[in-house]
């Protein structure tokens, strides 16, 4: 733990914030990936049977990276706000009055959608303790965070390697309007159109939940192509070529043929990359067709419809421009506002956005096109 | 037509790839008796399927276009009115775990390539291949290679067993930018690891839509690793990387490094600023949208007119006829992408052969 982090400060200025953003005419906002934490890993025994429990406290967390956290150092301890440590302890994220305080209150936020990270189960290399560990995340975001507070929504997270065990946990939790959306990470142990996690879609599907990929994850690969960068820099830049993978691969293996109603949504991957691979895609399909008779249709095609993408960290050319036309092509209708929070490079709605956006496309990113894809009722 | 292509520099061709059977002459005893011995007689890699429609364009496969130096002169040299071409061998060195193996392969396709194409035609130019397994001795490569100005580039590939701006590879790119040897990393994998972070892809069309993502990784490494602040000369040209994946990858590389630059305090200034100087894009295939007018505002995002180099990218299908350029370019932007932006990027180009 972090015992000498720097404290969240006093909130006047929040209560500013918040005399601001209701003086301005309120744009409501739904936030598609805030990030709650453990206090520590007590939290998650009450969900955890005896068993696990003590696989847990003898063999910890063992991932497919080779380490219990990240393989990168981050740039601030927990990669968080400075600001956003709660004043009773524990680590960003993991206090509701803060992050109600700090965030939804000052902000005036009307949804925000939980993307659990760290111990959450993900990318564990044993798929029993995964199954069990992702429960447990599910109940604990559930009793600690959705269920005293109704504008955080909870995500299904499945221990996507063990798609049996996945099932099982999205038909567990589907019914209950806590949960918004199921929840996987864009590194997989196979890109995430292979037939292994099909049945994850099928269940998605079936029950109207998108699928939400966030960066992140150990598939068991080298995090490149090309090997292990040096630098949590490359890494972070890097989080967009893994959601290529995730986009490319859904379209190619013919995921949205099988899966037609499935709603996919890329979490903290930013959007700027998917201009040019959807051009790319067109043209090798038109190219070898041949090789893809299960497809119907060309590569933009199936991602105009099916693919939604949150839109922090945002990309920042020079020239705000750039940004406007990558959103054109995108479509205005796909991007849904992130804050990130508490992370460090937390997007502020009123904020992140170039001046000169219309004031509807801005709205429509805040809220409206959210509501169109996640489970809110 | 090919009156508008007049004088250009063709910096991407391909000779058809030999065989180790092709290579073996060019071996001394002891490789040429290990080829046979030990029945190498193919080594390909799956990057080019030989009869995947992206592999040759329809036209230039029915007349065996890449088969020889005279064939690929009358399909490009002749046809487009070209000043030179620069030819770069895919033959898979890079793919051999042995760096025995790949140091006597390298220099037998260099050697190769000097007698059967660059000697049989003084416009054309080539690309040296390097035992990437052992940097040492790809720089030994390159100081063999020196003296042959006909070699104007040295060859990697856009995925291999290690992002290329770590220090290993660094003798490699001292030993270019002694020599004027232009850094070229093509579109590849040596598959010593999965084609993506999360594994292997289970079609063509995802493997060569995946090379761009390579891309991404080498562009991200060089730069972090500081190796255009202790090379400032060298020029680093990503060959068939399909172009408009660059400026969005260098909006975020850039804003990560305003958060966390404390990291990598070498670099001192945006990373974005080192494309002008450092970075050149061979200009096919080109992923862009279907309109001049929106082509244009694509290449807009690149601000610099000195990064596109002209290739055709040939026998590979990224064009058909003669639309080698993507519609949208200005005659001045043509002029320097055409001529002048490979003149500057590959100084040994405008020496004696």
């Amino acid at each position: 733990m972090m015992l000498d982090a720097p404290r969240a400060p006093v909130h006047e200025a929040d209560a500013d914030r918040r005399a601001d953003a209701q003086a301005r005419t309120r744009l409501e906002i739904i936030d598609g990936d805030v990030h709650p934490a453990l206090r520590s890993m007590a939290d998650l025994k009450p969900f955890l049977s005896p068993q696990w429990r003590e696989h847990l406290e003898i063999y910890g967390s063992r991932r497919r990276s080779g380490f219990s956290y990240e393989p990168y150092p981050k740039s601030a301890p927990k990669a968080c706000r400075r600001d956003a440590w709660p004043e009773e302890g524990g680590p960003p994220g993991s206090s509701l009055d803060l992050i109600r305080t700090q965030y939804l209150d000052a902000y005036g936020i009307e949804v925000a959608i939980l993307g659990p990270l760290g111990a959450s189960g993900n990318s564990e290399l044993n798929m029993e303790f995964s199954a069990a560990l992702v429960s447990a995340t599910n109940d604990w975001q559930r009793e600690f965070f959705a269920k005293p507070e109704p504008r955080l929504k909870a995500s299904i997270v499945v221990p996507s390697e063990h798609a049996e065990a996945s099932v099982q946990e999205i038909e567990r939790c589907a019914n209950d309007p806590a949960f918004a959306q199921v929840f996987m990470l864009t590194r997989t142990g196979e890109p995430a159109g292979n037939r292994r996690y099909w049945p994850i879609y099928a269940a998605a599907e079936r029950h109207g939940l998108p699928v939400g990929f966030h960066v992140f994850g150990s598939g068991g690969h080298p995090y490149t192509g090309t090997g292990w960068p040096s630098y949590y820099v490359e890494e972070g830049a890097g989080h967009s070529t893994s959601c290529q993978t995730v986009v490319t691969s859904l379209v190619i293996e013919g995921v949205f043929e099988r899966f037609p109603r499935l709603k996919v949504v890329i979490i903290e991957g930013g959007f700027g990359w998917l201009p040019a691979l959807t051009w790319r895609l067109d043209k090798l399909y038109e190219r070898m067709r041949s090789e893809v008779p299960h497809l119907k249709r060309r590569p933009s095609e199936y991602i105009r419809e099916h693919i939604w993408l949150t839109s922090q960290p945002m990309e920042e050319p020079e020239n705000r421009r750039h940004l406007f036309d990558t959103i054109e092509w995108i479509g205005w209708d796909r991007l849904l506002f992130a804050s990130d929070y508490p992370h460090w490079d937390f997007d502020d709605p009123f904020r992140a956005f170039p001046a000169g956006i219309p004031r509807e496309r801005h709205q429509q990113i805040l809220s409206a096109n959210a509501r169109a894809v996640y489970r809110l009722a | 037509m090919s009156d508008s292509f007049r004088g250009a520099i063709d910096c991407d061709v391909h000779p058809r790839v030999p065989t180790p059977g092709m290579l073996a002459p060019y071996m001394n005893d002891y490789w040429r008796e290990t080829v046979e011995l030990r029945g190498i007689d193919t080594w390909e890699a799956i990057s080019y399927p030989v009869n995947a429609p992206l592999t040759m364009r329809p036209d230039w496969r029915a007349r065996k276009a890449d088969a020889d130096a005279a064939s690929l002169a009358k399909a490009t040299l002749d046809h487009f009115d070209l000043s030179h071409a620069i030819c770069n061998c895919l033959f898979a060195v890079q793919g051999f775990r042995d760096e025995n193996l790949a140091a006597a392969f390298a220099s037998a396709a260099n050697d190769w390539l000097a007698a059967e194409w660059l000697g049989k035609d003084a416009r054309l130019r080539g690309s040296a291949l390097l035992p990437i397994q052992s940097p040492p001795r790809a720089a030994d490569e390159i100081e063999r290679l020196a003296g042959d100005h006909r070699f104007v580039q040295v060859l990697m590939l856009a995925m291999g067993e290690q992002p290329l701006g770590k220090s290993l590879y660094w003798p490699i790119y001292a030993a270019a930018e002694r020599h004027g040897f232009a850094v070229g990393i093509h579109a590849g994998s040596s598959y010593h690891h999965a084609l993506t972070g999360s594994g292997w892809p289970t079609y063509y069309i995802e493997d060569y839509a995946a090379q761009s993502a390579g891309f991404h990784t080498q562009l991200g490494s060089l730069i972090s690793e500081g190796v255009f602040v202790k090379y400032p000369k060298l020029k680093v040209v990503l060959i068939e990387s399909g172009v408009t994946w660059l400026p969005p990858y260098m909006w975020r590389l850039s804003k990560f490094w305003r958060g966390v630059r404390n990291e990598v305090p070498w670099i001192d200034r945006e990373p974005h600023e080192f494309l002008r100087d450092n970075v050149r894009l061979t200009i096919q295939p080109f992923d862009g949208p279907a309109t001049g007018a929106q082509i244009g505002r694509v290449l807009d995002q690149l601000q610099s007119d000195d990064m596109l180099l002209f290739a055709s990218d040939f026998p590979h299908w990224q064009f058909d006829g003669d639309d080698a350029l993507p519609p949208g370019i200005s005659a001045s932007l043509r002029r320097k992408i055409l001529i002048d932006n490979p003149l500057a990027t590959y100084p040994r180009l405008g020496r004696p052969a």
